[in-house]
């Protein structure tokens, strides 16, 4: 045989990821429902109710909408770039969850099959590479959109997300002093042995600090400054139109739904059904009841997110940077000497 | 042809055609886009050695982080085509023939290396670009080095602050 590739492993693989991919994208259509009728809630108002029964088909209708939109390229803009920055957020926003352990291992026509893409041995790291990635799509975008507003914007957007990335992986190395390992289905092992918390008892600190960091990545109120409408009409996408624009405006969706799987899985057991021995149940039941568990922490996290956005104000931009740069990096650091100095007096 | 051959090939051919359109683009930013593909490529080439730290610490400080700034600086300065300094041809060949000698010495170098005779690279292999095999080599036999050159960049770091403050 000319290529000697594990066929089924191959195709296995390809359709987790297409189930990741489209859970994803779904899950991040219905955010987009979801922050509007939380909006609706905190302000008092019904909010969209026309299309469908309680408005749930309103995701289509903004969606066909943005499809239907003339695509306006600038005349002066770098071509080639201005389409590469939406596909660059898109894809880098996507990428992530190559490494999140969605549940326990099931059993299917006499294979175990992992329900995670990779179990890399660096999955923390490799988290923390693909967020750093993050900022080309904003960068390029707003650069190739010739426009001076997009430029400030982009450049704000890049500093803002390398200064809080330093915060957060200092509170990472925290929580990774605790576990002894990157691998993150370890990690979510951990959480599930009897006896043994979920990290957030361990780490409420770097937790808070890791949060704090999350909202900041995902360009989320309180710190959207890249898109400031009254300083900078529209912020790093004021150029992009049709659904171009609706890539950019639902990475970010995107974003949120994989932060929020990331908190839950680091933090908060991952797919580990609290007060539940999951070795007692038949395998697929457990890999069932995990995967609707870790999906009940995200939908928490993700109302988190809203709420945050719908009662916090913007903050101005050099509170921004005081914020990420003298409070949560010397806090990031605190909490990494007590937590060495703790590992080291209690002898673990 | 098993899979890692494949992605071999696939990752070599990345890697000199992105190598290539660094030199080749004429636009400046263009040029660190491919730079970052050049980057991905080896952090491929990294994880088909089994090296899975030094591939992603590859992604976070150059892709992440140091292309970043690349980006920053000529995006403030504006660069692009019409300020690129023109060289004249001879300045360019002069160029490439030089390089071409290096090129060509580099190669027979490491072909009659005595280190390097009989030894194949370890492929998927090899446990000693893992983490914890890593962070056990640093902390124990290369300790000192390991802490002087953390100094080295702390005392740069203190040193960029101390530049960039105005007073």
């Amino acid at each position: 045989m000319l290529l000697s590739i594990d066929w089924i492993l191959f195709l296995e693989k390809l359709i987790l990821i297409a189930i990741v991919i489209f859970a994803s994208l779904g899950i991040a259509l219905y955010t987009t429902f979801a922050e509007r009728k939380v909006a609706a809630v905190l302000q008092d108002r019904p909010g969209p109710n026309r299309a469908g029964p309680f408005g749930l088909f309103q995701p289509f209708a903004d969606g066909l909408k943005l499809i239907m939109k003339e695509e306006i390229i600038p005349n002066t803009s770098n071509k080639v770039l201005f389409v590469l920055g939406p596909f660059l957020a898109m894809t880098a926003a996507l990428m992530t969850s190559a490494v999140i352990p969605w549940s326990s291992d099931v059993h299917l026509f006499g294979r175990v099959i992992p329900l995670q893409i990779a179990d890399v041995n660096i999955g923390i790291l490799y988290i923390f590479a693909v967020v750093s990635l993050g900022v080309y799509g904003i960068m390029i975008g707003g650069w190739a959109s010739n426009n001076k507003f997009s430029l400030m914007a982009a450049l704000r957007g890049a500093s803002q997300a390398i200064s809080y990335e330093l915060a957060m992986g200092l509170s990472l190395i925290a929580l990774l002093m605790t576990t002894g390992t990157l691998q993150l289905g370890e990690i979510v092992k951990q959480q599930m042995e009897p006896g043994h918390w979920w990290n957030i008892v361990y780490q409420p600190l770097g937790f808070l600090i890791f949060i704090i960091c999350a909202f900041a990545e995902c360009n989320r109120t309180p710190f959207d400054l890249p898109e400031a409408e009254n300083e900078l009409n529209f912020g790093y996408h004021q150029e992009y139109s049709s659904m171009k624009l609706g890539f950019y405006l639902f990475s970010e969706y995107v974003n949120m739904f994989i932060s929020s799987v990331v908190m839950a899985t680091l933090y908060f057991g991952g797919y580990d059904v609290p007060f539940l021995n999951e070795s007692l149940l038949s395998p697929n039941v457990a890999a069932i009841l995990g995967v609707v568990a870790l999906l009940i922490k995200v939908v928490i996290f993700i109302f988190i997110f809203m709420w945050v956005r719908w009662t916090i104000p913007r903050f101005r931009y050099d509170q921004l940077m005081n914020l990420g740069w003298k409070s949560l990096v010397p806090l990031a650091l605190a909490n990494m000497l007590i937590t060495g100095a703790l590992i080291l007096w209690m002898g673990k | 042809m098993n899979a890692i051959q494949i992605l071999f090939w696939f990752l070599s051919a990345l890697a000199l055609v992105s190598a290539l359109m660094v030199l080749l683009s004429k636009n400046p930013v263009h040029s660190v886009l491919w730079l970052v593909g050049v980057f991905f490529a080896i952090s491929g080439h990294y994880i088909l050695l089994n090296a899975q730290f030094i591939a992603i610490v590859n992604l976070i400080v150059y892709a992440g982080a140091i292309m970043v700034l690349f980006l920053f600086v000529i995006m403030l300065m504006n660069l692009n085509k019409d300020t690129e300094p023109q060289k004249n041809i001879w300045m360019k060949l002069a160029g490439a023939i030089s390089a071409g000698c290096f090129l060509m010495i580099l190669v027979s170098l490491i072909r009659q290396a005595p280190e390097l005779q009989a030894k194949t690279a370890m492929m998927k292999e090899g446990s000693i670009g893992l983490i914890s095999n890593l962070g056990k080599a640093l902390f124990s036999t290369y300790v000192v080095p390991f802490e002087i050159s953390s100094i080295l960049f702390l005392s740069a770091m203190v040193g960029a602050v101390v530049i960039g403050k105005k007073d």
